[in-house]
Parts: structure tokens; sequence; C-alpha cells
């Protein structure tokens, strides 16, 4: 790939599977996703829960359950494919180049550890810095990440800490080895939404300082459009739509994006009824053999419950897979990858 | 934690207080009262119990002076040997001591581990032979399985002596003391393991890149180790009834067997003394494992 | 095909030009969208935890086990024509030869009666006790104490418990600080030592009574139970107590008040039905420590008045011959390992079926 001249992208993820080996049978919880990740940017992943967002970001760290594994598909990094690393470079990988935050931040870090051993143990994994620098660059993590007296908070417990400051110290943790990805899975769900603001913000300005890539995983169209430079939408394990915040908020081409568009509330459009999505999330045991979407779909024809409908180019950054389009003819080509 | 301390100990001296009580009354409601057996006893240990008991006076004032007489240490003496009670009891507890202070460790030790590995091996074939002997073992009565160690090693296969107060002679009682804490905290640790592994900051530690034993060691063995705590001081208060049970198998003269001894031989202030003194420690390893059980969890230290 | 792809105007490039079927591009109606829409199967709380308990082998097991040996103990004393606690006869006279007989064995002069009046007699199916009594008989009788010991502590356990917390975690406030207080205490009080010691006190008080029920029961069992009733009830409050306090605050709980549902109403039909899981499960669980008690109690010689057998108290026998007869310990210990063992494993399986925390 150097050979080309051509630095491959960061991150990029091609027809990943992963699924759930349960009594019940096989969950197909991610089928086929594809996207591609820049330095520097941030990708948006949106979707109801069991859409398959926070598994598709769980498979790149490779930290599913036990019973989760990836089936087919590859993630390289830099041009690498990380799914046959071995468990050593895996957990070099982890941390290092990409790192995580979670939802819930009262129950992601270790209550019987203080806040600083545990931002410590992430920075001595990563690096040959004895103990006391160790002490001193989680210091000046936590400084980073905007806490206040931080010698007294990195010798309290988690238990000690609000929910915000506990989310700032996931951040200084998964920051602490500069990972050239971090990937947030619904950072903001569990706080109050003064608190939320505050959290993106400095994942932002975070962002410029490090020059890093973000993808950001939630169910929050709102935090979505302030963050994201490209967006996935997810339904059933697949990719419906991606594009740009304006083109997925202003020239939807997927009817599970616009159904969720109208599901909530717009400044710019107050007056307009909200419609919920009707019907229920589709039982990944026994995924239908067309469109994910289809029994929900109002416009849903007979095509759509047979085939699953191929990504389409409907503009320049802006993919999507309805069979509406293609009836509609609102596409510009099919792109190469698609039989 | 001050807070919770006091209320804890005086939860403790309330216990002991009512134990006091209980077997106070309970002796005094033996039809004829607890020193008027029909033995014959000598007039010499009539007129000491008269005095030592203040049989003359109201019944409540007894439960005072008595109160009063155990704070000193002083529990009078046994009906069957006239010997002074708190120098037999704490000659007896000592063998106790040994070898229940023994069988908890062992209960531990071997219980923590047992217990890890079959939550690391979960459903492979270390985990469902750890799982079938701990379940046997916590349904068979001790004194069964006492038996039958006396029987194998002892009489059968002369491997080991029956009790001489050797420490060759101690690793059959320890081990049949030890079975059913053993078993017990080997299923505890499991379950608790198995429910650490499954917590967030689990998945936060693989997330940093913690290799996978580190993961077990550091993340997930503290913490699933704070329920094994609150299993000491029960797990004490049953080897200690469980001794009443192996010293008599094994014939050996701890407070067990005295206890025994004194409930076939209607001792009642032995039996009174020795109930006393065993409830006692009972609840001081109680408060020390809850107390500990608090300082290792940091989450509880504010209230 | 050709003309009516024009008419559609799709543009030349779409590869779909070629393969597309109008009437695939028609509205699906709501029944072919229904077919996709796949459910899985809907069951109820009870069947999906019973579909799983039935799955689990060991607890399937442990219910056989368990059924086996209560029909043997209700059928197997009209059948044997031996009683528990008389000397075996033949012909009418004691047979003081019938000692310690192996199983399946024959006393001298039970072989003389069978081979003068060709008449078969019921074997020995354990062989005979010291005293001359056929073995099997007084295990099923020992089994039958044991298990019903078992049964009406943990009953006893169950309702005292369930009232006392449910009362407690309903009620809140200062009444609850001050009910569960009294459970702290009792809590930690040394069980077994209170056993004793008050076992020690009834069986002399009880010892000259002419209640009928007690005297056909024994002093013992009846200190048994009192102190079940008396002790072993804390645990069980704890845990409905605490079931309560969580189910309190749930939504369905406040919108039944806000509905204006009675207190009464609001226990029976929402909290005890969510709080059932937890209560069967304990009381499965209590059975085998009550049978644990009984015969740790029959070893301290403050069980079952001879000569009515437990199963704890035949085992103690048999520690006196135990050289030359290891059977008789044999058959009463494997009994009391196998009743506790199939209650564990079932409690176990019941857990794993019914307790709504480990489904995932």
């Amino acid at each position: 790939m150097e050979e080309k001249g051509k630095k491959p992208p960061l991150l990029q993820v091609i027809d990943l599977h992963t699924s759930f080996t349960t009594d019940n049978g096989e969950v197909l919880a991610v089928n086929g996703v594809n996207f591609t990740l820049e330095e520097g940017k941030t990708l948006g992943i949106v979707g109801e829960s069991g859409s398959g967002k926070s598994v598709t970001a769980y498979s790149i760290m490779q930290i599913l359950e036990k019973n989760g594994h990836i089936t087919e598909g590859q993630i390289l990094f830099q041009g690498e494919d990380i799914t046959h690393y071995s468990p050593k470079q895996m957990n070099v990988f982890r941390g290092h180049k990409c790192a995580i935050i979670f939802q819930d931040p009262m129950t992601s870090l270790n209550p019987v550890y203080t806040v600083g051993n545990q931002i410590e143990e992430a920075i001595l994994i990563h690096s040959d810095k004895s103990k006391s620098e160790a002490r001193a660059a989680a210091l000046e993590m936590l400084r980073l990440v905007g806490i206040n007296d931080a010698e007294r908070r990195i010798k309290q417990y988690p238990h000690e800490l609000s929910g915000g400051m506990r989310q700032r110290v996931m951040i200084a943790m998964a920051l602490a080895s500069e990972p050239s990805i971090l990937i947030a899975d619904e950072p903001t769900t569990a706080l109050d939404v003064t608190i939320q603001a505050q959290i993106l913000e400095l994942m932002q300005e975070l962002q410029r300082k490090l020059n890093m890539a973000i993808i950001i995983v939630t169910h929050d169209l709102g935090v979505i459009a302030q963050m994201a430079d490209e967006i996935v939408v997810m339904y059933g394990g697949r990719i419906c739509e991606r594009g740009t915040a304006d083109d997925i908020f202003y020239r939807p081409a997927h009817e599970y994006t616009k159904g969720l568009l109208r599901s909530i509330p717009r400044v710019d459009n107050m007056k307009e009824k909200l419609i919920p999505i009707g019907g229920n999330p589709i039982n990944l045991l026994n995924m239908p053999k067309g469109c994910a979407f289809c029994a929900r779909c109002d416009e849903a024809m007979k095509i759509c419950i047979d085939e699953v409908p191929p990504e389409l180019r409907i503009h320049d950054t802006h993919l999507a897979s309805c069979w509406m389009n293609v009836k509609n003819q609102n596409y510009m080509e099919v792109p190469d990858k698609d039989e | 934690m001050t807070k919770y301390l006091i209320k804890r100990i005086l939860l403790a001296v309330l216990s002991v207080f009512v134990i006091c009580l209980i077997t106070f009354f309970a002796m005094n409601a033996v039809p004829g009262g607890p020193f008027n057996s029909e033995k014959a006893l000598s007039e010499a240990t009539k007129a000491a119990l008269e005095k030592r008991y203040n049989l003359d006076k109201p019944v409540i004032q007894q439960f005072f002076l008595y109160l009063g007489n155990i704070l000193h240490g002083d529990f009078g003496v046994s009906l069957k040997t006239g010997r002074d009670i708190s120098g037999t009891i704490l000659e007896c507890f000592k063998v106790s001591a040994t070898i229940g202070g023994l069988a908890a460790l062992f209960a531990v030790i071997i219980g923590v581990v047992l217990g890890a590995i079959a939550a690391l091996f979960r459903n492979r074939w270390p985990d469902r032979l750890i799982v079938f002997l701990t379940t046997l073992f916590t349904a068979m009565p001790s004194f069964v399985f006492a038996t039958f160690l006396l029987m194998i090693f002892c009489i059968q296969l002369k491997l080991l002596p029956v009790w001489d107060a050797s420490s060759k002679s101690l690793v059959l009682p320890v081990v049949a003391l030890a079975a059913y804490p053993t078993a017990y905290i080997t299923r505890l640790t499991k379950s608790s393991m198995l429910d650490a592994l499954s917590q967030d900051y689990i998945r936060t530690a693989r997330s940093k890149g913690v290799p996978t034993i580190k993961v077990i060691f550091k993340h997930a063995l503290r913490n699933a180790l704070i329920p094994v705590i609150t299993y000491i001081g029960p797990m004490l208060a049953y080897i200690l009834t469980g001794s009443l049970v192996v010293e008599n198998i094994f014939t050996i003269g701890g407070l067990g067997q005295q206890f025994v001894k004194s409930i076939t031989n209607r001792d009642y202030p032995m039996i009174m003394a020795t109930t006393i003194f065993l409830a006692v420690i009972m609840v001081v390893m109680n408060l020390l494992s809850d107390i500990m059980y608090k300082v290792v969890d940091p989450r509880i230290k504010l209230d | 095909m050709d003309s009516n792809m024009d008419s559609m105007n799709m543009p030349k490039k779409s590869p779909f030009s070629m393969q597309i079927d109008l009437q695939r591009f028609e509205k699906a109606t709501d029944e072919e969208k229904k077919q996709q829409d796949v459910m899985s199967e809907s069951t109820t709380f009870f069947k999906d935890g019973m579909r799983k308990l039935m799955k689990n082998p060991l607890a399937v097991a442990s219910i056989i086990v368990l059924v086996l040996i209560i029909l043997t103990i209700i059928f197997a004393p009209l059948i044997v024509p031996y009683g528990y606690s008389d000397i075996i006869k033949v012909g009418g006279k004691r047979d003081k030869s019938a000692k310690n007989l192996a199983p399946f064995t024959y006393s001298a002069k039970e072989i003389d009666y069978m081979e003068e009046t060709g008449e078969k007699l019921f074997p020995h199916i354990m062989g005979t006790d010291s005293m001359c009594r056929d073995y099997f008989i007084r295990v099923v009788y020992g089994t039958r104490i044991s298990l019903s010991v078992g049964l009406f502590a943990s009953i006893l356990v169950l309702i005292i418990g369930v009232l006392y917390g449910s009362i407690s975690g309903y009620a809140g406030g200062r009444v609850d600080l001050v009910m569960m207080r009294i459970v702290d205490i009792i809590y930690s009080l040394p069980d077994m030592l209170i056993i004793i010691l008050l076992s020690v006190v009834l069986n002399e008080t009880l010892a000259n009574t002419q209640n009928p029920i007690i005297k056909s029961l024994g002093t013992n069992m009846v200190s048994i139970f009192i102190v079940f009733g008396l002790l072993y009830w804390v645990g069980m409050a704890r845990l409905v107590r605490g079931e309560i306090l969580k189910m309190k605050n749930n939504e369905f709980v406040l919108a039944a008040k806000a509905v204006g549902a009675s207190s009464g109403r609001i226990i029976r039909s929402h909290i005890i039905p969510n709080c059932l899981s937890v209560i069967i499960i304990t009381t499965a669980l209590q059975i085998p420590s009550a049978i644990f008690t009984e015969s740790f109690l029959s070893f301290v010689g403050m069980g079952v008045k001879a000569p009515m057998p437990s199963l704890g108290s035949l085992a103690n026998a048999a520690r006196e011959g135990l050289q030359s007869y290891p059977l008789q310990l044999v058959f009463p210990a494997v009994t009391i390992v196998l009743i506790v063992l199939a209650f564990n494993l079932l409690g176990d399986g019941l857990r794993d079926a019914f307790d709504p925390k480990l489904r995932r």
C-alpha cells in the first residue's frame, strides 16, 4: 500500500459480521458493516438499541462478551488487519492505538481502586514510565480533562465523584496513552443535559489538541449532529444510510432515517407533529431475508420483503440502502463493490 | 464509619446481653431449677452453689448478679467435677481454637483458589469437577463425613493416628471441619467472580489493554473477595458448632466435646457458661468480619 | 420489455434495468409485512422458567429422586410387613437371632420357618439392626421424620418470614427500623447454640406433658419446630423485605397506588407474585438446612425420641458398630446426602430458571 504512495486510511471496517452464540440460537448483531475513518475526523454511528452500533464498536476493540465473535470481515488499522491479532498484539492496540469510553461512568470504573490508580495503570501498560512519572502523567491528564483540584481527586475512589466527573476521568484514562482513535459509546446518555454539553465540548477540544479520530456511538441525533463529520445510520446490524450531517438531516434517503427524524422534535419546525415509528425492533435471532426495516416501513414494497437493498450513491457524500431510491431513481450510480 | 462502628458494637453488646438473658432464663425454666437436680450433691458444693448463684434472691437479681460475675470471668463451678468452669473452658478452648483456626484458614485459601479456577474455566471440566465436589460436600452432614474419614484413614488404612494432640492427628479433624466451609466459599467465590467478570469495569480494564491475567487478579478477584469476607463470621460460627460433632467423633478434648458432655450430664452451670462463651466468640467474630467488609469495600465508607 | 423500461425512464447505466420486475415495486400488504416481523415466541414468565427448569438435567434428576423417595416413604410401610419399632417375629415369636443381618439375608430361625411352611418371608432389604429390627423400614420411617421436619420447619419459616418481611418492608419508616433491629439481633445469635439450649430446656419442661400431640411427636421434635419458628425466619424476612423495598418504588406499584388500590391489595396482587421466585427458591433451600439441623441434634442426642428413628439418629446409632456393620451408617447417610443434594440442586435449578436477576 505504501508503494502506491497513498497512506492507508486510519481505520477501515470491511464487511464486518459479528454474532453471539446464545441458548436460543445465533444472534446476528452485525451483518456486513463497512466504513472508513480518516485521521482527526469524527464518525457518528446512530441507531436504536439492538441496531448493532455498540457491537460494531466493541468488535473493533475486540471486547465482546465471551459468547460474541467476529464471524466475517476485516478491520484494518493503518492497513493492518487487526482481527487476526494475537491477544498480546491486541492488548497493545487497545488503549494505545484505540481507546473507548462507555455509557455509564458509574459502573465503568472499578469501585475498589482510586481514580489515580486506574489512570496510572493505563499509562504503565503502554509505556516504560516509572510509577512516579505515571502519577505525574495521570495528574496532567486529569487537569487536561478539566478536573479541578486534581491532586485531591486522584486519591479518591470513583464513588466519591459525580457522574460528569467520572466521565471526565474515563476520558482521561482513555487518552492517557495518546491513542489515535477514541470510541465513545453513548458517552452522554447517563449524564445530565448540562453536563452532556460540557463532555461533548471537552471531547471536541481534546480532538483538536491531540489530533485524534473519534467514533461516537449514540442514539441521540442531537449529539451526532453537533459532533460528526460523517454519520452512519444503522438498523438491524446493517448500515442503511450514511452521509454528512446535512445529507442525513435535510435529505434523508432511507425510510428508517426519515421515520427517525419524524420521531424527534426539531427546533426549525416546532409545529410539525411527532410521529413515532410503529412496530417492534427486529428479532436478531431470526433475520428477515429482505430489508430489515420492511416490517415497520410504511412504504414497504414486495421487493423489500425478498431482497436486501443494495447501497446506492445518492449524492457525492451520501449513500443509502433503500429500494425506494431505486423505484424513484434517486441515485447517481451503484458503487463498484456491490454486484 | 465511626457511626457505623458504634452502631455495630452496640448491636453486638445487645446480642450478647440477649444471649445471656435467654441462657439464664432458659436454664431457670428447667423444672425444679437448674441446680436442684436429683443428683446428690455434696454439702460443700451445694453451699458453694447457693452462695455463688444467690439462689435465695429474686430471679431478676440473680440474673444481674450472674452477669456481674461472668464479667469478671467467674462462671462458677461445674456440678459434675466441682472444678472452676472458666479454667476448664479456657483449657478446652485452646484445643478447639487451634483446630478451628486451621480449618478456617484451610477453607478460605482452598475455597478462594478453587472458586477462582471454577469461574475461569466456566463450563469446562475443572469447573464441572469442582461444582460436583462442592455440591457433594455441601450435602453431607459433617458427622457423616467425619465418621467416614475416621473409618477410612484411622481404622482401615491406619494412615493417620486417632487424636493424640500431635500435628499429624490434626489433619483429619481439620479436614472434616473445613469441608463444608471450603465448599461454600468455593461456590461463593465462583459466583461473585463471575458476577465481577461481567461488570462494566472489567470491560473498561480490557479496553485499556490490561492483560487477561491482570484483569482477573487485579480487577475481578478483589471485588469478588468482598462477599467472601462477609462469610467469615458465619463460617467461624459454623466451625465452632461443627466442632461439637467433630471433636466427639475424634475424641478431642476441646470445648465442643465438653459442651456435649455437659448436656448429657445436665451440668447446667457448665452448659450456661459454654453457651455464653461460644456465643460471645461468634458475635465478636461476626462483628470483626462486618467491620473488615466495610474496610475492604471503599464504597461503603460514606455512611 | 425494452420499451417498458424506456417508458420508465431508467438511467442507462443502471444495472437494474435488465432485471427489474415492476410488480415487485408494488406496495406490500400488511400481511406480507407481518410475515417479516418474526418475533420470538412470546412466553409467560412461568412457562419460560419451567421450560428452562426442564432443560436442566440436574434439576430434573433431583425432581425424579425426590418423587421416588416420597413414593417410597408413603408406600413402603404398606408393603413391608415389619414395624419400625418391632423386633422381627417368626411365626408369632420374637426372633432374637435376627441381629445385624446383612441385606437380603435371613436369620437361622427365619430360614427354618420358611423351610417348614414353604412360605416366603419378605426380605430384609437393608438387613437388620442390633435390636433385631428390619433396617429398611427404619430408614423409611427415618426419612419420613427427617423430610417432614424439613418440610414443616420450612413452611413455618415461610409463613413467619414472609409475613414479617412484608409488613416491615411495606410499612417502612420507624416500624421498619424497629422490626429490622429485632431481626438484626436474632440474626446475630448463634442459632445452633440456642437450638441446643432450648432443646435441653424444652425437653425437660415438656417431658411430663399430657398433651397428646406433643407426646406423639416427641418433645424434641416440638422443640425443633419452636426453635425454627423462633430463629430461622429472619433470613427469609430480610429477603422478602429487600424485595419489597425494591419493588415498592417500581412504576407498576406506583401506578397501582395512583389508581387507589389498597395496601393489602398491592401486597397480594403485585408484590407477592414478584417476590415469589425468591421465596420459592429460599424455601427449597431451607428444607435441606432443616434436615441438617435435625440430624445434627440427633447426633448430639437431642433428636427424636427412641424408638422413633430419624436419619440423623440412625446414623448416630450406627457409629457404635461401625467397624463390623458399616452399611448401617451408609444407608441413612446416603439417604440424607441424596435428599439434601436433590433439594440443593433443585433450588439451584429454580434459581437459574426463575431468578430475574440472572436472566440476560
